[in-house]
């Protein structure tokens, strides 16, 4: 079985490594702004929560993207983005249920667990991010990541 | 361009309303790596150490490191660099928090305020857009009610840096708070702040930041973080228990000043201890960007006498506002801390300032008729009561507002004041830690932990255990601290990082970010040039030897109590070697040989 990253927001302590790694990563630059995971901070409430795409099974993003730019990898389960056919247009983002894809500088930016290897969570010191196998993950505790994140769209939108 | 620094900085004219772009001068990026390095320069240069540290021909820094906002550990850290409002030496606090890394996303480094504004502004940073604006409608609001007003007003995702009614009221130790919490506490750089009209900086940013070897900077950054994971101290107690995990150690290592030093073990410790503070009234971990550790602790209290939610304690301020006043209510502590953020006071200065008057009060000094109400050691409700006085300089809160120096003074008592250069001391009793107590006397900005924490090697045995009662080698000790601490500082880092790694790994880091090639000697040299440039400015503002030095009971008084009962702290001895380490005379004044060395000539 495939490994999948495990989002366990309880441990995060809102230092914002992931967003670091990531970005130098996949953007180049420290740069939380052009992150593909994004730790929501609500501090009067301590409420951190990292926002990161889970690769759901039924992609709207990839059924809606007019370029075909977004792509599901058949071995690994990822939804990767090809980035040559993406113009930025924005309609993934719009599309995406869950509020965990960015388009800046006309482009599509959104996690591919940076093939295979996710650099967040070798970063994430109170291990809230792991990559472990899919039953790692109680599906329950999947669907309570996933309802929570849907939840939060419209006030990171905001 | 340059790698990890942002390459900018900010000059702001308050009197005149500019505002400029100036480049980061490689070359003195090299030498002074940034925030308090870089800082101290601007200062040295610029301003006149002579002035009155709130006459507006001061300059108050807000600085980042070249390790602030990217990936290593620790590293989310900004300075603010000026004449300290309370001690007249140079001063430099330092802050977590966000507000730090947002400012070099921006695309600054660091900013500088000069002259005064006629009315309240703020300065608002949206990347490449910087302006002043009116402030007069957040003068008077506290830190959390600015807080929230400007996240209102400009969005959520601004960053904020600012002082509450104690910094407008120039009380002498407010500090500048960003994030509601996190405070660049200490010597009265808020009321610097005050003093210029400037309320807040505001700051929103959208760019990046790069390393010169990004390959060879990750591997550094994760050595680090495994190291600190790794770490008892660093990975387990302090994401535990926060830095009051101290309490209990320190309280049995007799070192834990009760009472205004008059005792050095508090029978209450454990009720105000980071184990009872995680089993009564933590909410969760809160850490600074780019931090493991998260020592950061979101509180709050139970409906009763004192209720609130908020941050902290942290170990400092549950002795200054719990041990050293004999109070022993967590909930008194906890509160007070909140009022302390609320109003932006630094809580050290703020605790000891009232045990400095309840022992003024105990020895018959000061009449309850003078401070207008009973303020005995132990009485939690005073403590608390007086804290708000001072943020808001009501009542006799007015004259504490000075800090305990200068209140000791007023009422013919100065050996009361437990500080050297006006600064009170931090949370540990040096007749029983010497090294620390040689590091408070030579601290330049006046009694202070955090320029050369000796109790790492003296009490926790961290890099190594050194005997905390004897004098021997505790100068070149100091020194070491000392230089390495500037140079993190500089860095960007928090000081916690040096609980699991040291000069190779820092060295590594900002060799690979920067690009500049440093080996761990040029990176000390760097701490050891700030550190004399510091030197330099308060010798030039009138400081000298006679300053060098600690309140009487502390050299003349014997230990009552405990494992150090009897000792006092042997200064002479180890300010005379530290002084000829250091390469200075006799009288603390480095030589021309020693600036010439540094390039400070």
């Amino acid at each position: 079985m495939a490994n999948v990253l495990v989002i366990d927001p309880e441990k995060c302590t809102s230092c914002r490594l992931c967003e670091l790694a990531c970005s130098a990563r996949n953007a180049g630059a420290y740069r939380p702004a052009r992150s593909r995971i994004r730790v929501l901070i609500r501090a009067d409430e301590a409420f951190y929560f990292p926002r990161v795409c889970i690769q759901c099974e039924e992609a709207p993003c990839i059924e809606e993207c007019p370029t075909d730019a977004l792509v599901r990898d058949a071995a690994t389960n990822v939804v990767v983005l090809k980035e040559d056919r993406c113009d930025g247009c924005g309609v993934c983002e719009s599309a995406c249920p869950y509020g965990v894809i960015w388009c800046l500088d006309d482009k599509a930016h959104k996690c591919d667990l940076c093939g295979g290897d996710p650099e967040c969570v070798r970063f994430c010191a109170p291990d809230a991010l792991r990559y472990e196998s899919q039953d790692r993950w109680p599906p329950g505790d999947r669907q309570a990541y996933a309802d929570r994140l849907r939840g939060l769209v419209q006030e990171v939108k905001r | 361009m340059m790698h990890a620094y942002a390459g900018k900085m900010l000059r702001v004219d308050l009197s005149s309303r500019t505002i400029r772009t100036e480049p980061i001068d490689p070359q003195q990026a090299r030498a002074y790596l940034g925030g308090r390095g870089l800082g101290t320069r601007i200062m040295y240069d610029e301003v006149d150490p002579k002035i009155d540290a709130l006459d507006p021909a001061n300059k108050l820094i807000l600085a980042a490191g070249p390790l602030t906002g990217m990936s290593a550990a620790c590293g989310g850290r900004f300075m603010a660099i000026t004449k300290g409002a309370l001690t007249g030496a140079i001063a430099c606090s330092n802050c977590g928090g966000t507000f730090g890394p947002e400012l070099k996303y921006a695309g600054y480094d660091l900013i500088v305020f000069e002259g005064a504004a006629d009315e309240p502004v703020m300065l608002v940073i949206d990347d490449d857009s910087v302006e002043l604006r009116p402030a007069k409608h957040l003068w008077g609001q506290n830190v959390h009610q600015t807080e929230d007003a400007l996240h209102a007003e400009l969005g959520a995702d601004f960053h904020l840096a600012s002082i509450g009614p104690a910094g407008e009221k120039l009380v002498r130790f407010a500090c500048i708070i960003n994030d509601k919490s996190r405070a660049a506490g200490r010597s009265g750089v808020g009321a610097v702040m005050g003093s210029k009209k400037l309320k807040a900086v505001a700051v929103r940013g959208t760019g990046g930041l790069t390393a010169a070897d990004p390959e060879g900077f990750r591997t550094a950054c994760l050595d680090s973080l495994k190291k600190l994971k790794e770490g008892e101290i660093s990975g387990t107690g302090l994401p535990a228990f926060g830095t009051a995990i101290l309490v209990n150690i320190i309280n049995e290592s007799g070192i834990f000043p009760t009472r205004n030093f008059q005792e050095s073990q508090f029978a209450l410790a454990e009720q105000i201890s980071g184990e009872t503070i995680a089993e009564q009234i933590l909410v969760r971990p809160r850490a600074c960007v780019a931090c493991p550790i998260a020592c950061g602790r979101v509180t709050a209290l139970p409906n009763g006498k004192f209720s609130g939610r908020g941050e902290g304690p942290e170990y400092e301020t549950v002795w200054a506002l719990g041990a050293d006043t004999g109070v022993g209510d967590l909930t008194a502590v906890t509160k007070a801390n909140y009022i302390c953020n609320e109003l932006g006071i630094d809580t050290i200065t703020a605790g000891a300032t009232v045990a400095c008057a309840m022992e003024l009060l105990e020895k018959g000094a000061i009449s309850e008729k003078e401070i207008g109400r009973t303020l005995s050691f132990g009485d939690a409700e005073a403590m608390v009561d007086m804290i708000g006085k001072i943020g808001r300089r009501e009542g006799f809160g007015d004259v504490l507002a000075e800090g305990s120096a200068r209140v000791a003074a007023k009422y013919g008592r100065p050996e009361l004041s437990m500080g050297t250069k006006k600064q009170e001391f931090p949370a540990y009793d040096p007749r029983g830690v010497f090294g620390m107590g040689l590091q408070y006397a030579t601290s330049n900005r006046g009694g202070c932990h955090v320029r050369g924490y000796l109790i790492a090697p003296e009490i926790l045995g961290v890099p190594e255990k050194f005997d905390p009662h004897t004098p021997d080698g505790k100068a070149a000790l100091d020194i070491g601290f000392q230089d390495l601490t500037a140079a993190l500082d500089a860095a960007g880092l928090c000081l916690f990082i040096t609980f699991s790694v040291g000069g190779p790994e820092i060295t590594e880091m900002l060799r690979t970010a920067t690009g500049f090639d440093y080996d761990v000697d040029e990176v000390m040299r760097a701490g050891e040039r700030i550190w004399n440039l510091e030197k330099l400015f308060n010798l030039q503002a009138g400081l000298s030897r006679k300053d060098d030095t600690l309140p009487k009971r502390l050299l003349t008084e014997p230990m009552p109590a405990g494992p150090a009962k009897g000792m006092t702290v042997p200064l002479e001895e180890m300010l005379a070697e530290y002084y000829r380490l250091r390469g200075w005379t006799d009288q603390g004044q480095p030589t021309q040989e020693k600036l010439v060395a540094l390039g400070l000539s």
